[in-house]
């Protein structure tokens, strides 16, 4: 009813329609009130006892008026007088932080005579987050106003053009980041920040690899799950069983994961979209299920527990008192022992792979078999018709993607130290697809951005408790509408003839390096 | 014409069924290199099913087509689509263009050289550590590509998505793209349609120039008869699955039966005008 037309052409004062504005604020708030008044109004409580009704009235009539507001502000900036929501979405915003509107009620009711209401933190989140939002939209308007942009072609144009540009400068967002991962254990010397961190990156990790099927091949894979779980089993079972070195034990799990992918590609190969997606969807499954019911093997439910951890390269334990003629990590260095210690190297060793698994990504985008997953994302059929073989390269982006899948899953069985098929539900499957999409299919940088909020905001927004969940949701679902083919869905050519003036390459195979050093991105166009 | 040498292409008894439908019923035709064989024929005659048996997108249900190149004989009904693009050197463009479009048109052309640059990338191992047998192999590809971005008119803007190309550019880029994978016959598919008169004359002269140098055999299936007249050799006409006509332009035009198929049986006048403006 609202978002369609936002018409901002002629930018003369008018006056504002009131009448209009005060009529669907009105409806808006009959609603609010009709849905609020048994939704909020009145709850059950445990009381001694049994249950009784309690009622929350204020909250209604806050409710209530935070959806008349809100309303007035968007028939205000549908028809043109976006600052004033600006400043007043604003304001909107920072006065809910500063004084929760229950407050204010309260106070209210307390000069009538009345009891003050519990607080709810609800509606003080409600107020902020839909100033916010509103403020945002609004100055999203203000700003759209000025350049006189006016389709919408252009406006999603020009939100392409900002996210090539913040391709752009991954040339030197990446180093940076890359800079600011290396220093971010000391920058944070704490157990829970670098756990977190480990965290993240082994999921920008598994997102880089699906990337080479998803994002690259464009085959729906939903059971990526399975090559992550194939890679943590291969490192717990040659450890535990044959005593195998963790560093041995790395690239093995690669390869047998690799492995599972060429035999899990195999059966799959003739299948398309949805079909295939089902498939690699009911074989993440079957893996699991022998997991869990191949018990002389896998332990089944009970998992593999003391799972050796890592040594350092084999030259010491991070242990405090270690077996006869092994070095422990901390006399080796003349350190005090530290359990962080271990913590710091895991997180390194997650950071070396996880840039591993980026390199080798970047690089094979820019080699035939990069080139042609692409094309066979774009179109299988003309594959087929230059003497592309699409077995082979299936199978190809299959076990590329499998292999990181399994290296990462080992590093899994090592940090944890303890495995079962409890880890590899679907939904890590959904979890990884998810920051796929979400980033950009196919967009290295977008991946990393997606792999922070997504795994990073949750643990932050813990202090949220039930509304984590929602708030993550919600979180999802903007970014899906703001950008529906992900946050940095640009792509840039593998190879370019006119290399773009200003600015770096960090590849050219093609022998053809820019000669012009970097300049200022000015907003030359 | 070198009638004493062999046919490039020798399809022998094609048909092709779809259940119930026989969409090629019976044709038998020859292409030969550096000519242009014209295929025609009112919509549904099956002139793109012709060439999806020839590509290998369909397997005929009867029929044997022969490709020969250079000492080689290839069964194309015997071969996977693959190996009949990339081992016996059919390349094709489609009728609706089918192009990499979220690549750019540079990405295009390199796809198109998919087996040397794989085979020069030694799987991916060499392309994957830089080897100077490989960034020389990715040069000349690029050179390749290069050379054929000049020839149709598109250099700058090789690194454009090939999705926002103006829609005759797309179609020029389909042929520079299957020309690219070295062809020795290239099976083109309604490229005029939807081309203004301008653009359409252009189309002629690259059909022709890759025929003249390199010596490509060129399968045409087209509405538009003023490039089917103007440079064709050899035209096959089609209807109702059947081939009903053979020969140089100026014999088809002539031949009653062609007339009779595009105009219908009963509309006497129209026929004869036709026949008339076919000339001596
Ligand atoms: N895969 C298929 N399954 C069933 N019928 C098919 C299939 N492909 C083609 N046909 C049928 O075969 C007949 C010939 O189709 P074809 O596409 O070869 O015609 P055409 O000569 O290329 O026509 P147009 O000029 O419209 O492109 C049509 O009746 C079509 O419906
Ligand atoms: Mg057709």
């Amino acid at each position: 009813m609202t978002a369609t037309t936002y018409d901002s052409a002629d930018t003369k004062a008018r006056a504002f329609p009131w009448r209009t504005a005060l009529i669907e604020a009105g409806i808006t708030a009959f609603i609010a009130f009709m849905l609020a008044i048994t939704m909020v109004g009145i709850h059950l409580e445990t009381v001694q006892g049994g249950l009784a009704i309690a009622t929350r009235f204020a909250d209604v009539v806050v409710a209530i008026i935070l959806a008349f507001v809100g309303r007035i502000g968007i028939v205000a900036m549908r028809e043109g007088f976006p600052m004033v929501v600006l400043i007043g979405g604003v304001a909107a915003a920072a006065l809910g932080l500063l004084v929760p509107p229950i407050d204010i009620v309260a106070a209210v009711l307390q000069a009538l005579g009345g009891e003050a209401p519990p607080a709810t933190p609800v509606l003080q989140i409600m107020q902020v987050a839909g100033g916010v939002i509103l403020a945002l939209r609004a100055a999203w308007l203000v700003w759209r106003q000025r350049g006189s942009r006016e389709s919408q072609d252009e406006r999603s144009r020009s939100l392409g053009d900002l996210s090539a540009r913040i391709q752009g400068w991954t040339g030197y967002i990446g180093p940076v980041a890359a800079a600011f991962a290396v220093a971010l254990p000391f920058l944070f010397y704490d157990r829970a920040t670098i756990d977190l961190a480990t965290l993240v990156l082994t999921y920008i990790m598994l997102a880089w690899g699906l990337n080479i099927i998803v994002g690259l091949a464009g085959l729906l894979d939903l059971g990526y799950v399975a090559f992550y779980a194939v890679g943590a089993y291969s490192y717990a079972l040659l450890a535990t069983e044959f005593g195998w070195s963790f560093w041995i034990c790395l690239p093995l799990a690669g390869l047998l994961a690799a492995t599972a992918g060429l035999i899990l590609g195999f059966p799959v190969l003739r299948l398309r979209g949805d079909y295939f997606a089902i498939v690699t969807l009911g074989f993440g499954e079957i893996i699991r299920v022998v997991l869990l019911n191949w018990y002389e093997f896998t332990g089944g439910p009970d998992g593999i527990s003391s799972i050796p951890r890592p040594s350092f390269f084999g030259f010491a334990e991070f242990t405090r008192s270690p077996d006869e003629g092994v070095t422990a990590f901390h006399d080796m260095f003349g350190l005090e022992f530290s359990g962080i210690h271990r913590v710091i190297f895991l997180y390194y060793l997650i950071l070396v792979l996880a840039l591993f698994v980026n390199f080798v990504s970047v690089r094979v985008r820019r080699l035939p078999i990069g080139r042609a997953w692409e094309a066979l994302r774009e179109d299988d059929v003309a594959c087929q018709s230059l003497g592309i073989n699409r077995r082979n390269i299936k199978l190809a982006a299959f076990m590329f993607s499998a292999g990181f899948g399994g290296v990462a899953g080992s590093f899994f069985a090592t940090r944890q130290g303890f495995i079962s098929p409890e880890s590899f539900q679907f939904i890590e499957s959904a979890i990884i697809l998810a920051i796929v999409v979400l980033g950009g299919m196919g967009s290295q940088a977008g991946i990393v951005l997606a792999a922070v909020l997504m795994i990073g905001m949750p643990e932050v927004f813990r202090e949220l408790e039930q509304y984590r969940m929602l708030a993550f949701g919600a979180l999802m679902v903007i970014i899906m509408v703001w950008r529906p083919r992900g946050l940095l869905a640009h792509r840039d050519p593998s190879v370019r003839l006119h290399p773009p003036e200003g600015r770096r390459r960090l590849w050219s195979i093609g022998g053809r390096k820019a000669a012009e050093p970097a300049v200022s991105d000015g907003a030359a166009q | 014409m070198t009638d004493a040498s062999r046919p490039l292409l020798t399809v022998d008894h094609l048909t092709m069924r779809f259940g119930g439908l026989v969409a090629i019923d019976d044709v038998s035709f020859d292409a030969h290199p550096s000519e242009i064989t014209a295929i025609i024929g009112p919509n549904g005659a099956g002139k793109t099913t012709v060439f999806n048996c020839l590509t290998g997108f369909y397997k005929p249900t009867e029929g044997m087509l022969t490709l020969n190149r250079g000492k080689r004989s290839f069964l194309l009904e015997r071969m996977e689509g693959h190996d009949i693009a990339g081992h016996a050197g059919i390349a094709r463009t489609f009728q609706n263009i089918r192009l990499f479009s979220a690549m750019s048109v540079l990405e295009n052309l390199l796809v198109a050289q998919h087996r040397s640059l794989m085979a020069a990338s030694a799987g991916s191992f060499a392309g994957l550590f830089g080897l100077p047998s490989y960034r020389h192999a990715h040069r000349t590809a690029i050179d390749k590509a290069k050379g054929w971005l000049d020839r149709v008119g598109l250099t700058h803007r090789a690194d454009e998505d090939a999705g926002n190309l103006p829609y005759g550019d797309q179609r020029r880029l389909e042929i520079a793209r299957a020309m690219c994978s070295d062809p020795v016959l290239l099976c083109l598919d309604e490229p005029a349609a939807g081309l203004n008169p301008r653009e359409t004359q252009g189309l002629n002269e690259l059909i022709v120039g890759i025929r003249k140098d390199f010596g490509t055999g060129i399968l045409l299936i087209e509405h538009d008869m003023s490039v089917v007249m103007q440079i064709s050799d050899h035209v096959i006409v089609l209807d109702y699955g059947r081939k009903i006509s053979d020969g140089t332009p100026d014999q088809v035009r002539a031949d009653p039966a062609v007339i009779r198929a595009y105009l219908g049986e009963e509309d006497e006048d129209t026929a004869v005008t036709a026949n008339a403006a076919a000339g001596p």
